[in-house]
């Protein structure tokens, strides 16, 4: 159906006049079509049954038809690899390449592991039905039909048929408002930057004659214009629309309010289906089809990956709610991996995919457990929830201190690879001042990440807290605990320093006011509540108050545990053994 | 076999996955049976691979295993592999091997500590990165494993983290090893900015491209690694508090493993060494210097684990001596020795401070020898062995130290010879004040009116001693109570302590067979080691005759000592004379440490809290904050929540990257 409109699109465009429909290669969407059948077959499923089906049966099959995706794209894999070269399909809309089915694999990665990840959350918040797990594999087939696509027309289908899905997931929780808000906001904004995408593409077809990537590419190779603003405008249009879904800065304004006002689960999901996505399409287009051009977007790329770096590590640093502290940690690692897009070169594009393929991992782990902490109604998200952990539940503070060191970029995880091969790209392109800032950045960065380890391993709450403890006795956990003293002293630095919310940036103050009004309409849409102001003393806690016993016990569900620990297993072993996905990242750059 | 040598880290470090995932279910004595299994297993690996090695034709006993490239950026391949080879594998015997010993007499030490199961993890985790250290094929591993081992010995010597000396001793270790560590980490880099690789065997082929210049350099500063990790000049302090750990600990980190591993790193980088003989001198003097200087704040010290822990520092400076001088052989000949008798040394200190409900200080001691036949024996094969008596091992290894470091410079062996008078001496003392003369622990006990009183009598340095007391008695709870009002029969240990005591007695009474200097034949670990350190080694020729008098001469200044000891501490408890408080306050280098840099830093620490970070940082923050919302407050508004500002933004970055990308048109 899908595959039979995308024909018919591509025939329009690519015939002038006659309409023919083009031979449709169905192995070579087979991926895609698995996960839009699965989609499909949940909902009959959902809606023929008499009674309700159990939330767990809808995530074997969602696990299933990503399984199913999975092997279908390493088939396709194969088939390429064992022929040595890549082929199109579909009247050339598909390129079905290295780097398309490296991305089909990691989707189908992704849609396993968010399923079991999202399981625990809606049988514990009791939402029934297939919906969430149908919209995840949808938006999932969006991304692969991004990454696959060779035209400009596709790779809008595939954002669409991607956004759409995360618009209603970030909505699904409607016990809170903050949700629906969330939703509405990342609907506005991501129709106002498919617009300009569109407008993007538009203007490009006007300047070359064609939306095909491989006839662009083909076009500004063998045409020298003389008049190119028409082109020029049609690119920074397109670039919008691409650093809007990937967060990039200064079209990042809506990740922290809709990834904190999204259900967890979802906004895991989410950061890692529209980075996978979005940079699929990105590092392509920019890559190959406008890559004559690099002298004019590499520039544009410097100034969009410093300010990504900079504005996501420090505004990391002033929050408190962790949710929101990711947020922008997330956008910090998409201006790491911009770092390698920026770079314009082979190594460049080989780090930048091997970063995303290190990035989903990692971030769907971090939000499972944040899911997992935020216990019940999916509300405490505060840094202060986390206190103590280490002591009540080892297990789950060691995998979230592993994920958490991993972004930080510690040795022995695939975080500190990322990092390195990125920052090498653009050494060796000689952009070393970038280099220089995405280091600092990085370390700024760690600053948040360690803060929450900290809170970790530092004095317990209620819940585990021995009572005899003396404060020596809680100073001593916490420095042997943690390793290195050093640690200490920089969240103390950061928590210190943020003077009573002065500093927040985040809507706290303002948007807090306006909300204490209950508009959460359209019109006046605001942002998240208001930061607790409780947490304000320093997390060493020199025998410090403890802060109040925990109201809710949180429960881990088996699946969300498999979820995390295939997260962490993926970071921990590939971080020391990174012999295979390095080969297999670099084998797909290979076969662009 | 070879290929079976991956498993030596492995073994412990599996040990340590298992007791991390599942030690508080396992539960107090399987955990430490586990530990203890597994480093037993790496131990009989180790001797099989071994044995594989021995097989080999000596040329041909350098076996570079890479299990794969960990990363690789431009021309920096960085590998996880080891280097088999007759030094790694020495090593690697005697760090097994007496490790295993260490974790079975554990088990009966720890019995009553809750914390067991976390000890052992901990342990585990210590001689799996120990073996990375040795086994490691470039410099990288053995960093991994150095920063391992400096880890471990922090959570370690910190294990009583409830006590403030306990948890002060432990951060006192890593900032000294740190400092190290820098040296070590800026030398790596120096490694491979001059030969483009980082892997042993290849940085020791390119060598004869290197600057003279560069060689000391880079020599100089992975010294001063070995310098923080195995206490030297001027960065000891750390080992002497580090005694806080457990007895056990102090066994396994300060005298048979950790400490070893920067005499380790001086003879796996002799090719090095021996291209910058200038390094290689001051590696020389610096021990024996340091030989001396440990030797003389022994003979003061009144808490048993300080003498023996001034006595390793001595005894490492000897090491350090001999590998400066060129003599590799003697200084890994030495280091062996040393291991046994000093784990001896520890081990038997841990059973009578067992013995003595955690009492450590000698002056209390005193007449166990009835009590504690075991213990005793085993203690005064120890004490002759690192005094240097013929026949045991430490004649052999001493008497190669110093034949060698004669031949370099008769004042450095003046030096040690003194210091040998000098170790026999305060071992002797030791023994004198702990196992002969009057049950000083019945009187004390029977005067006692409560801990405090015996604490003031005996003179030990307040800093230390009043801190301890006042966490003691304000811990009630802690595993190591100090219950002095309990009836006191002290015995020898079970024999999970006891055997291991016989076996490491027995290797100290032997262990010089392994390179007796009589035939060429002997030699044993000098045509072991042959390939590795054959072409850095300093040849002095001597004559028989002039071997013999060294030999001689040795005896006579280990009789020298012993025979002091005995005369001086036979039937006294107190001699000031010999006892001055500049020995006993350990020539006044750490206080002196304290009032320079200590007090100096915390004097900068408060001025930057109260300058630096209220007005520098705060300013800066409350600056920027103050940016953010006076002057329009941009990204305030920016982040307000509301959609249209947001669309707003998008649409502003939108102008700008258009006026500029259009800008750039070609029109």
């Amino acid at each position: 159906m899908i595959a039979s409109l995308l024909g018919a699109l591509v025939g329009s465009v690519a015939s002038s006049g006659a309409f023919s429909i083009p031979h449709i290669d169905y192995t070579a969407i087979l991926p895609e079509l698995i996960l839009i059948g699965g989609a499909l077959l949940m909902l009959a499923a959902g809606a023929l049954s008499v009674r309700h089906l159990p939330t767990f049966a809808y995530t074997v099959l969602s696990a299933a038809a990503g399984v199913a995706a999975l092997v279908s794209g390493i088939v396709l894999w194969e088939k390429i690899h064992g022929k040595g070269r890549p082929f199109t399909a579909i009247a050339h809309a598909l390129s079905i390449d290295g780097f398309s089915t490296a991305f089909v694999i990691l989707s189908a990665c992704v849609i396993i592991v968010s399923s079991f990840i999202a399981d625990g959350y809606l049988r514990r918040e009791g939402i029934a039905g297939p919906e969430y797990h149908a919209l995840a594999l949808l938006g999932a087939s969006g991304a692969m039909f991004m990454a696959a696509a060779n035209d400009f027309i596709v790779i809008f289908l595939g954002l669409e048929i991607m956004s759409i899905p995360l618009y209603v997931l970030a909505a699904m929780d409607q016990r809170r408002a903050e949700s629906g808000e969330a939703g509405m906001k990342y609907f506005v904004l991501g129709a106002f930057s498919s617009a300009i995408f569109v407008y993007g593409i538009a203007l490009t077809y006007g300047a070359t004659g064609s939306t095909n990537l491989a006839q662009i590419a083909g076009y500004l190779a063998n045409n020298v214009s003389t008049n190119d603003g028409l082109l020029l405008a049609g690119m920074g249009l397109v670039l919008v629309g691409f650093l809007f879904k990937i967060a990039a800065v200064p079209f990042h304004m809506w990740t922290p309010d809709v990834y904190q006002g999204a259900p967890t689960p979802a906004t895991g999901y989410m950061a890692a289906i529209a980075k996978v996505g979005g940079f699929a399409a990105l590092l392509r287009v920019f890559f190959s089809t406008f890559h004559s051009l690099t002298a004019t977007w590499q520039p544009v790329l410097w100034v969009v990956a410093v300010l990504t770096l900079v504005l996501g590590a420090v505004l990391g640093l002033v929050q408190r709610n962790v949710k929101r502290m990711l947020a922008y940690s997330s956008i910090n690692h998409a201006g790491f991996i911009l770092l390698g897009l920026q770079a314009a070169s082979a190594s460049g594009i080989s780090a930048s995919l091997y970063y995303v393929f290190v990035y989903a991992f990692l971030v769907l782990g971090s939000f499972a457990i944040i899911t997992v902490i935020g216990r019940r109604g999916d509300r405490d998200h505060a840094i202060e929830s986390y206190r103590g952990l280490a002591r009540s539940h080892p297990m789950l503070a060691l995998a979230f201190a592993v994920l958490l060191l991993a972004q930080a970029g510690a040795p022995f995880t695939t975080g500190f690879l990322g990092k390195l091969y990125v920052v090498e790209a653009a050494v060796q392109s000689h952009s070393y001042a970038l280099a220089v800032i995405a280091m600092l950045t990085g370390a700024v960065a760690a600053g948040f990440y360690l803060r929450v380890v900290f809170v970790m391993y530092g004095q317990g709450s209620g819940a585990g807290a021995r009572a005899d403890d003396g404060a020596g006795v809680g100073a001593g956990v916490g420095s042997a605990a943690v390793p290195g003293e050093a640690l200490a002293g920089h969240p103390e630095l950061a928590m210190a320093s943020a003077p009573g919310g002065a500093l927040e940036v985040a809507p706290g103050g303002a948007g807090g006011a306006v909300a204490s009004g209950a508009t959460a309409t359209a019109g006046t849409l605001v942002a998240a509540p208001t930061e607790p102001d409780a947490g304000e003393t320093a997390p060493a806690g020199a025998g410090g108050a403890p802060s109040p016993a925990r109201a809710l016990p949180f429960d881990l569900a088996p699946t969300t545990a498999v979820g995390i620990a295939v997260t962490v297993l993926f970071t921990v072993v590939l971080g020391i053994w990174p012999g295979p996905l390095f080969a297999f990242v670099h084998a797909a750059s290979l076969l662009f | 076999m070879l290929h079976a040598a991956f498993l030596i880290p492995l073994f412990p470090l599996a040990g340590f996955a298992v007791l991390a995932l599942a030690g508080r279910r396992l539960g107090n004595p399987v955990a430490g049976w586990l530990g203890t299994a597994m480093v037993a297993a790496s131990f009989v690996v180790t001797v099989i691979v071994f044995a594989g090695l021995f097989q080999q034709a000596p040329a041909h006993r350098s076996f570079d295993q890479t299990w794969w490239t960990w990363f690789s950026v431009d021309r920096l391949h960085v590998t996880a592999g080891i280097l088999v080879d007759p030094l790694s594998m020495t090593m690697a015997l005697f760090v097994t091997g007496v490790s295993t010993l260490i974790h079975l007499y554990s088990i009966g030490y720890m019995e009553h500590d809750p914390q067991l199961p976390k000890f052992f993890l901990y342990m585990n985790l210590f001689v799996s990165s120990m073996l990375l250290l040795v086994l490691g094929g470039n410099l990288v591993m053995t960093f991994l494993g150095w920063e391992g081992v400096g880890v471990c010995s922090y959570f370690l010597i910190a294990f009583w983290f409830d006590r403030p000396s306990a948890a002060s001793a432990g951060k006192k270790a890593m900032i000294f090893n740190r400092i190290g560590d820098a040296g070590f980490l800026v030398g790596m880099f120096l490694v491979y900015e001059r030969t483009g690789s980082l892997q042993y065997t290849t940085v020791f082929s390119r060598l004869g491209h290197v600057s003279g210049a560069s060689l000391t350099a880079i020599a100089l500063l992975l010294f001063l690694g070995a310098v923080g990790k195995s206490a030297q000049l001027p960065l000891y302090p750390w080992l002497a508090d580090a005694m806080e750990g457990p007895t056990p600990v102090s066994a396994l980190i300060h005298a048979a493993t950790m400490v070893t591993a920067g005499v380790y790193l001086m003879c796996r980088i002799n090719p090095i060494l021996f291209r910058a003989p200038d390094a290689a001198h001051t590696v020389a003097i610096i021990g024996a210097v340091t030989a001396f200087l440990g030797a003389t704040i022994a003979c003061a010290q009144n808490d048993v684990k300080k003498i023996l822990a001034y006595s390793t520092i001595s005894q490492l400076g000897y090491m350090f001596l001999a590998a400066g001088v060129g003599a590799y052989v003697a200084a890994i000949f030495l280091m062996l020795a040393h291991a046994f008798y000093k784990a001896l040394l520890f081990l038997g200190a841990g059973s009578v401070i067992h013995a003595m409900n955690d009492e450590q200080n000698t002056k209390l001691m005193g007449g166990l020898r009835a009590v504690m036949p075991i213990t005793w024996i085993t203690f005064l094969v120890a004490w002759l062995a690192i005094g240097g008596v013929p026949p045991l091992a430490g004649f052999w290894a001493k008497g190669d130290v110093l034949l060698n470091a004669y031949g370099f410079s008769p004042w450095l062996y003046a030096l040690g010879a003194l210091t040998a008078v000098l170790t026999a001496y305060y071992i002797g003392r030791c023994y004198m004040l702990v196992f002969s003369g009057n049950a000083r622990w019945v009187e004390a006990r029977a005067s006692g009116d409560g801990h405090g009183a015996v604490v003031s009598h005996a003179s030990t340095p307040p800093a230390s001693g009043h801190a301890q007391e006042e966490a003691d008695t304000s811990n009630p709870n802690v595993s190591h109570e100090r219950v002095s009002q309990r009836e006191l029969h002290p015995h020898d240990p079970a024999w999970v302590m006891t055997v291991p005591l016989v076996v490491l007695a027995v290797c100290s009474f032997v262990g010089g067979i392994i390179n007796l200097p009589f035939h060429p034949n002997l030699v044993f670990l000098e045509r072991w080691l042959d390939p590795v350190v054959s072409r850095s080694l300093f040849n002095h020729h001597f004559g028989a005759g002039t071997q013999v008098l060294f030999a001689c001469v040795d005896a006579a200044l280990a009789v020298l000592g012993v025979g002091l000891a005995i005369a001086l501490w036979r039937s006294a408890v107190d001699r000031p004379e010999v006892e001055p408080t500049f020995l006993q306050r350990a020539w006044f280098i750490d206080f002196g440490y304290d009032r320079l840099i200590a007090r100096t830093s915390t004097v900068f620490a408060a001025f930057t809290s109260a300058v630096v970070e209220n007005r520098v940082i705060d300013g800066a923050v409350n600056g920027v904050a103050g940016l953010f919302r006076s002057g329009g407050g941009v990204l305030r508004k920016v982040q307000t929540g509301y959609v249209r500002n947001y669309a707003l933004g998008v649409m502003a970055g939108l102008v700008v990257l258009l006026a500029y990308v259009v800008s750039r048109s070609v029109s």
